[in-house]
């Protein structure tokens, strides 16, 4: 395997997904995948698509609809030395398996000192006409208990090298992907070993007056929205994508805020408890000397998910809502 | 010269087994009185057999899961008398460096996957433990104890239905101990357990869990099954509760006469009319000894103190 290319490639999100499953699969035996659909049907996505036919059963399991028991057996096989993924196919699914994920999987480093190598995969987000039971972005709760990684790509880069890394890693790590994202293209560097390492995040775009930290599907929109913000207004907004939500690249995050003195968070979330809120606590304990304006939110309303898509995604903030936060920001002086 | 510390009848080695089960908690429940046990303590004494019998052939590669009432299982399975003793008094020397407790012993290198926290949370654990083990293809097997009470969780139809789907190498081990929390069974338990396996195929047999014995013949067996391939047993085994739900719970759900008639069928009297006196009384000595020494090296040991509270969250080496 020549792991020095450089050559990149244009893929779908979902398809870099694919791809760090295959590779590390192939890479080491311990890597197992369990989940419902995840084998024959190759995911209701497509983004466990040949694995089946590729690892076989043992390797790749479909499961019976028992949320609570496919993530014990990913803490199980994790315990006995494998290094399970666990699919769950939509995050608000997880609910039922939050148990093992927090009480479980969390704790067991802490009680027993041994790895407890475990990945659960899942989707959030609107994206789809799929409503209130299958949209949900509840990646703030699982942040707030100690012992586990949560990751949150925003492309198909990152969701290549940051599932590659939460593989090789031997804490339990939530892996979240975003419905809405799911075809959305990028180059990838391809490259066995083409990792993105966790904990680090990404500045999208470098600027001066306004720091918008985005996740997960909001990420692209505060791209466009910074271009158009230099284009009419002359504004240079800097976009930090952190990636991984838990542990958070903190510093990276309020040195942007010192030198900008305004802070814009967008996500897909609501707001109250979310990870918006966590990053204007960041900006008012570490940053509050430089701070020029009051920090802004750009959240989903405090709503339920619809199930028609254009309701959907007009619950959904845009690139107007994030555009309207920053100048709303440049407004304090 | 015989061996005292590691009998070789097997029948002597369970019961100095199911000894020093008995000791350990009839110490560590005196030191819980003292308050010298920074936590809850839920007492197995009474159900020793269960543990001793289903553990007494297991492998050290073999895995169980336990539960919140699980010092029998963690010593019938290996762990180290002292250093359980060390994690309950809250000293730095116990497995979880004192800050876990009774509820949170898990020692993976001698196959012991956790007490737990959570009723019912063990089983999906035990069932993901088989599923490694047989995508390992190790012949080695999961065995997971669990009570009555968590006979009623979701996870435990969950686990039947996959374990016999896939054929796991898994033992569930219900321990039925007639009480569930502080609530006689009757009012939690419909029906049968034992007979709960029957829809998913998992062939169920209900036996007397204070006959150590009795539960050493059926857990090879189902032990067996499962090494060759034969996928799930279900094991019912009824015992009795001898204290309440936690170390100083009066336990008023019940009167004198049941827990007179429940203590009646004492598995360690059980046992130990079936051994020669000189083995018996050899392996008693032994077991004493080692839990005195177990207590006198959990009080040697340092008091946990907050220069511990971050330490094991996070694995060491990051990318």
């Amino acid at each position: 395997m020549n792991t020095t290319t450089t050559e990149t490639k244009s893929l779908k999100l979902w398809q870099g997904v694919n791809q760090a499953f295959v590779e590390e699969m192939d890479r080491d035996e311990r890597v197992v995948l369990v989940g419902e659909d995840v084998g024959r049907p190759g995911g209701p996505y497509g983004v466990t698509r040949g694995l089946l036919d590729r690892f076989g059963p043992d390797r790749v399991r479909d499961t019976p609809i028992s949320e609570t028991t496919i993530l014990g057996l990913g803490v199980g096989a994790a315990a006995v030395g494998l290094r399970p993924v666990v699919e769950i196919m939509f995050f608000d699914f997880a609910m039922l398996a939050m148990d093992q994920i927090v009480n479980q999987a969390a704790k067991y480093r802490y009680f027993s000192g041994e790895s407890m190598p475990l990945v659960v995969h899942t989707m959030c987000g609107a994206g789809g006409p799929n409503g209130a039971q299958h949209s949900q972005n509840f990646e703030a709760w699982y942040c707030a208990v100690p012992g586990l990684n949560v990751v949150m790509p925003s492309n198909a880069a990152d969701a290549k090298g940051l599932l590659k890394a939460a593989i090789r890693d031997d804490d339990p790590t939530l892996v979240i992907q975003t419905l809405g994202l799911l075809t959305a293209r990028r180059d990838v560097t391809m490259g066995e070993d083409v990792l993105v390492p966790l904990g680090v995040a990404d500045v999208r775009r470098s600027g001066t007056d306004v720091t918008v930290v985005a996740i997960g599907r909001l990420v692209d929109r505060a791209l466009a929205a910074a271009a158009q913000l230099e284009e009419e207004d002359g504004v240079s907004v800097e976009v930090i994508d952190p990636r991984t939500l838990a542990p958070l690249d903190r510093d990276t995050i309020a040195a942007s805020i010192r030198r900008t003195g305004r802070l814009v968070v967008a996500q897909e979330a609501t707001a109250p408890f979310s990870f918006a809120s966590e990053v204007c606590a960041i900006a008012v304990e570490d940053c509050l000397a430089e701070l020029q304006a009051p920090p802004i939110r750009v959240t989903s309303p405090f709503v339920n998910v619809p199930t028609p898509v254009p309701l959907a995604e007009a619950r959904a903030p845009g690139v107007d809502a994030v555009v309207a936060a920053v100048r709303t920001t440049l407004e304090s002086r | 010269m015989t061996d005292f510390d590691h009998p070789h009848d097997p029948a002597v080695a369970r019961y100095r087994t199911m000894r020093l089960s008995r000791r350990f908690e009839e110490t560590v429940h005196e030191q819980f009185d003292a308050g010298n046990v920074p936590g809850p303590l839920h007492l197995s004494i009474g159900q020793e057999a269960v543990a001793a019998g289903v553990c007494s052939d297991l492998r050290t590669t073999d895995v169980v899961t336990s539960t919140h009432r699980g010092h029998h299982h963690c010593l019938a399975k290996g762990a180290a008398p002292d250093r359980m003793m060390a994690e309950l008094l809250g000293r730095t020397a116990g497995y979880s460096r004192g800050r876990g407790g009774s509820m949170h012993v898990a020692v993976p290198s001698i196959g012991l996957l956790g007490t737990n926290g959570i009723v019912g949370g063990g089983i999906p654990i035990a069932t993901g433990a088989a599923y490694g083990i047989q995508v390992q293809q190790r012949d080695d097997v999961a065995i997971c104890f669990f009570g009555e009470g968590a006979a009623a969780t979701g996870g435990f139809g969950e686990a039947l239905n996959m374990a016999s789907l896939w054929r796991l190498p898994l033992v569930f081990v219900c321990e039925n101990n007639q009480y569930v929390e502080m609530t006689p069974q009757s009012l939690h338990v419909a029906g049968q357990i034992w007979r709960r396996g029957e829809g998913y195929d998992v062939p169920g047999v209900r036996i007397d869990g204070n006959d150590v014995d009795e539960v050493a013949a059926a857990a090879a067996e189902a032990v067996r099954r499962a090494r060759e391939g034969g996928g799930p047993t279900l094991i019912e085994a009824v015992t009795f509760r001898w204290f309440g739900h936690y170390a100083g719970d009066k336990a008023a759900f019940r009167s004198e006469e049941e827990v007179e008639a429940g203590r009646a069928g004492d598995p360690l009297v059980v046992a130990r009319a079936r051994l020669a006196e000189a083995d018996a009384g050899a392996a008693d000595a032994s077991a004493e000894a080692e839990i005195q020494a177990a207590l006198a090296f959990a009080l040697a040991t340092p008091i946990t103190g907050p220069d511990v509270l971050a330490l094991d969250h996070y694995s060491p080496v990051t990318a």
